[in-house]
């Protein structure tokens, strides 16, 4: 029926005047767990199914979506996407143009192990009930939390230049928190990752990988200690981030910069514009010399929840070097903005939340290539300076210059080992200068491809799942300290 | 972004201002043509009851609870003074909670067919039936009595594309005169909403949105505005952009200053994204858990004087539904007064694990948040914005907050960055724009310093709920750095 009822839309939107369509069906199915102090907090199963249809028409763009899956509904939603481009044109300024792509008929499924909506959900609230228990036993935690996330998009895409696209991705996640309330203060520690833990596009295997009741313990017993560590330093300091926190950093100061759209204005009233204007491009020093970052949406890059086939406009998954040696080398596109650097391609970055959401350019998987020390290497090599762990807080500009992070955890790094615990760590920075400051990145062993599942943008907002692999990495004199300070 | 953590439930639209009331907020309404989305129908009362029972009849569970949801909306964004997205929605909703033997479940749909139905009800057991039975687990509450409110406007309900796309001409030519560039939205749609359960309870709720955000870019300057209200009659695009325009011209080569402990005049959109982070601190969860920044501080004077906070959803400037995710009549609260942490806001669940009321916050169930007061109503003052300005000496207007997140949630401290229109005060005058700011700041510590406050109005932001909030002038508000633009 998906087929069809793309094929319903493409008609009408033509009919009606549409010089170009693409209809995107989707079925998303969506179960979230989650336990609060040894009671299950959230239980629930969600479905959405309906159709998004987007059009050009009197050269601008329009888009509608309905869930009235009848040839009736899904006709008025493509003759009101038609509607609206014409309602557009009224404000044009120049025709829409885009770089071509090819007609793909094609299936793509992401390959997991063990289906998650086929395990009993006994089974999962058992493994979650079990890793609270075990942090509910440490004496001083005031809060434990799990939650575990599982999704299934099915989507059917085409487009009035033949292509057919069927894509069946599979996600889960999960993760642990526990929260120690003590004096005047509160501090948490986070499993594997902190707000949700790990998600990736994969089956439950992900999940049991995870070790979530394993890591339990460890995790309740570094919240209480917290208490008792001693603040992380202020001032300039070597620093060397942990893999998923140098993903998060890579997201914000790396992912969201290099959006085309924000570099060409479309973002600029709310989730704002890019200090990595056009002129840019295969001239700007964005790092230091080991610095190598890509967008890779392919399968064989690890799978990422920026992981895919073909993008949301059925262009084909890609890998493009976003910083190559340190120098700024790409920008994510479509194809629509790819025509403003010159491209004759799209950079397949296209995507949507859900059937009822415009595709925009979004991160696919940025991530930073591994680089060769050992993280035990690393350690010994630094003489002084601080190792933060899984983020707290984390801001940055509308422009994506000027930043600060706060993790979780830190340790002190004297004379070449991991000392004491350290308290309420936080660093700030400048984006180019930080990520020039970058003198070692640790290897493929040590190297994680994250996923970050709450990413917003765009108007109506929308969530999208992006993938970043990261290994821990050392930087130089950088500030730490901003966010705590009492001037 | 990655985005921060925060529930929605039941709140819907906002408003900043509000004229008449809709004289039939609640009657069913015919199809029309031409509207936000084609082929809009409102549900009636009478449908809503109807899909209700036919859940009722499907579900053999001890307790059934079924929500109905349906939006229609559409956005026209536009950038570079051209519309450059233009968008429309419409989903219908249909989410099932059961109860079998205290242990309790929900299961969401937007496939309305039978099949589909009965096989919402069947998930929602099974995943009811799947876990431990909770002690703690209320029965449903049973048919209560509602405060109308009325948000829903015809015209809103039914503004057109070619309605939104003649304001965005016009704003963009004011912006192509200026020699500007504007980007924004300009949104429009009606949400509806049923809450009924297997004990008779039914409440149901109908609101109309539309809200215009601008901001007009020059090379080296921006400024911005955003309104929103029930009434799109209450939007007045040209008079955002004039207001956004004026801020770009007079931002343009922004100085820089150091950072530091600095005078600032937060306009209502900025108080608005710092006071916003609040909201969940007054809930009776958050409080058990220790994670409410008023832990240990109930009673205690922990902000200014001049600082009074009610909860109040029948407000004449707030906006949403007069019941929470259970159905349960909302309260007007009073919770900060006059500088004292004074009543939090409780679920039932909650209300009776800390052996008080509940107050008609609560999310729908099953969480594990709660509950959250989600219309704020901050007691404002006589101050007007110029007024603030004549008489600051040495200090920073914030037009827009950015980017906020928490950095020490006992102390409430929080960081973002200012945006948009950020301005020297001299001497009792605008002196010029400034590059932006980075703070990290105590909202606490804030609310304790502050010297004027303005009327409170409803205002509009990014990061918090809009809410009902004057403008402030705050005296040793802490910027850290300052970034490059």
């Amino acid at each position: 029926m998906m087929r069809d009822f793309a094929n319903w839309a493409l008609e009408t939107a033509k009919v009606r005047g549409a010089t170009y369509a693409d209809a995107r069906v989707m079925d998303i199915r969506l179960r979230d767990l989650s336990t609060k102090n040894g009671q299950v907090g959230t239980l629930s199963e969600s479905e959405s199914y309906g159709i998004g249809i987007r059009v050009i028409a009197q050269g601008s763009w329009g888009f509608a979506s309905t869930d009235r899956l009848t040839r009736e509904g899904i006709a008025a939603c493509a003759a009101h996407a038609v509607s609206i481009a014409k309602a557009s044109a009224s404000a044009k300024l120049r025709k829409v143009e885009m770089v071509p792509v090819a007609a793909y008929q094609d299936t793509w499924q992401n390959p997991y192990i063990k289906d998650p909506f086929q395990i009993p959900i006994e089974r999962q609230l058992d493994l979650l009930l079990a890793a609270d228990r075990e942090m509910s036993r440490v004496k001083g935690v005031t809060v434990s939390e799990t939650s575990m996330t599982l999704r299934r998009i099915e989507q059917f895409f085409a487009s009035s230049i033949g292509s057919a696209i069927h894509q069946i991705k599979m996600q889960s996640g999960a993760g642990i928190c526990a929260t120690a309330f003590a004096g005047n203060e509160i501090q948490k520690r986070s499993y594997p990752n902190s707000f949700g833990g790990q998600h990736m596009l994969a089956g439950y295997e992900l999940v049991e990988s995870l070790d979530l009741v394993g890591n339990a313990p460890r995790v309740a017993e570094e919240a209480v200690a917290l208490h008792s560590a001693a603040p992380s330093p202020a001032g300039p300091h070597t620093l060397i981030l942990d893999s998923s926190q140098l993903g998060l950093q890579i997201h914000e100061s790396i992912g969201h910069p290099i959006e085309l759209d924000r570099v060409l204005g479309m973002e600029a009233n709310f989730a704002g514009m890019s200090f990595l204007t056009l002129e840019k491009l295969n001239k700007l020093k964005y790092g230091s010399e080991i610095v190598n970052v890509v967008a890779d949406a392919r399968l064989e890059h690890g799978p990422g929840l920026g992981t895919f086939g073909y993008d949301d406009e059925g262009v084909p998954a890609q890998c493009t070097p976003i910083i190559s040696d340190g120098l700024f080398t790409g920008y994510l596109s479509n194809r629509e903005t790819a025509i403003s650097i010159g491209e004759k391609t799209s950079g397949g970055t296209m995507r949507t939340e859900s059937w009822n959401r415009l595709p925009i350019i979004r991160m696919t998987n940025i991530s930073i290539l591994p680089g060769t020390w050992r993280f035990d290497d690393l350690i010994a090599d630094t003489d002084g300076g601080v190792y933060m762990e899984t983020n707290r807080s984390w801001s940055i500009d509308d422009r994506r210059y000027q930043f600060q992070f706060s993790t979780e955890i830190a340790w002190e790094i004297k004379g070449g080992k991991k000392t004491r615990m350290l308290k309420n760590p936080s660093y700030s920075g400048i984006t180019t200068e930080f990520w020039n400051s970058c003198d070692a990145i640790c290897s493929r062993e040590d190297w994680t491809l994250w996923g970050t599942p709450n990413c917003g943008k765009g108007q109506p907002m929308q969530t999208m799942g992006t993938g970043h692999g990261a290994a821990p990495a050392r930087f130089r004199n950088i500030k730490l300290g901003a966010a705590f300070a009492k001037p | 972004m990655p985005q921060k953590v925060t529930y929605s439930g039941t709140r819907g639209f906002v408003a900043k201002k509000k004229t008449k009331p809709a004289k039939n907020a609640h009657a069913a309404t015919p199809r029309k043509s031409g509207s936000a989305v084609a082929g809009l129908h409102l549900l009636s009362d009478a449908e809503f009851r109807r899909i209700a029972e036919k859940i009722f009849k499907l579900s053999d569970a001890d307790e059934t609870e079924v929500e109905i949801g349906m939006t229609s909306d559409a956005l026209t964004r536009f950038a570079n003074n051209t519309i450059h997205q233009n968008v429309a929605e419409q989903v219908l909703n249909v989410s099932v909670r059961t109860v079998l033997d205290g242990r309790t479940a929900r299961a969401t749909t937007n496939k309305t067919d039978e099949d589909s139905l009965r096989r919402v009800v069947e998930t929602a057991k099974t995943l009811a039936r799947s876990q431990p039975r909770n002690p703690d687990s209320l029965p449903m509450p049973g048919p209560q009595k509602y405060t109308k409110v009325a948000r829903y406007f015809e015209n809103t309900a039914h503004a057109t594309p070619a309605d939104r796309a003649r304001a965005v001409v016009k704003v963009a030519q004011l912006a192509e005169k200026n020699k500007q560039t504007a980007a924004g939205i300009f949104a429009t749609g009606v949400t509806q909403f049923a809450i009924a359960n297997s004990r008779g309870l039914f409440a149901s709720h109908r609101q109309t949105r539309a809200e215009f955000s601008i901001t007009i870019l020059e090379s080296d300057s921006s400024g911005w505005a955003k309104s929103n209200s029930p009434d799109l009659a209450q939007i007045d695009p040209v008079a955002l952009a004039k207001s956004a325009s004026e801020k770009s011209a007079a931002s343009r080569k922004p100085s820089e200053v150091a950072p530091g402990k600095w005078t600032v005049i937060l306009e209502p959109s900025a108080a608005l994204d710092l006071v916003g982070f609040l909201f969940y601190d007054f809930a009776g969860t958050a409080m058990a858990d220790q994670r409410s920044c008023f832990n240990r501080r109930m009673g205690k004077r922990v902000m200014g004087e001049n600082i009074s906070l009610h909860d109040d959803a029948y407000h004449p400037l707030q906006s949403g539904a007069p019941f929470d995710g259970e159905g349960i009549p909302r309260q007007k609260i009073l919770l900060v007064d006059k500088g004292v942490p004074t009543n939090l806001v409780y679920s039932r669940a909650t209300a009776k694990k800390m052996k008080t009321k509940p107050t008609g916050h609560g999310l729908p169930l099953p969480n594990d948040m709660g509950e959250a007061p989600m219309n704020l109503v901050f007691t404002g003052g006589n101050s007007s914005l110029d007024e603030m300005v004549r008489s600051t000496e040495n200090g920073i207007l914030v037009t827009r907050v950015w980017y906020i997140r928490d950095v020490d949630p006992y102390e409430k401290l929080l960081t973002g960055m200012t945006r948009d229109g950020t301005f020297l005060v001299r001497d009792g005058k605008l002196a010029g724009g400034l590059r932006n700011f980075r703070f990290n700041q105590s909202v606490l510590e804030m609310l304790s310093n502050v010297e004027l406050l303005g009327p409170s109005v409803r205002a509009a932001g990014e990061e918090s709920f809009d809410m009902v909030v004057p403008s402030m002038k705050v005296r040793n508000f802490n910027f850290s750095e300052v970034t490059k633009f």
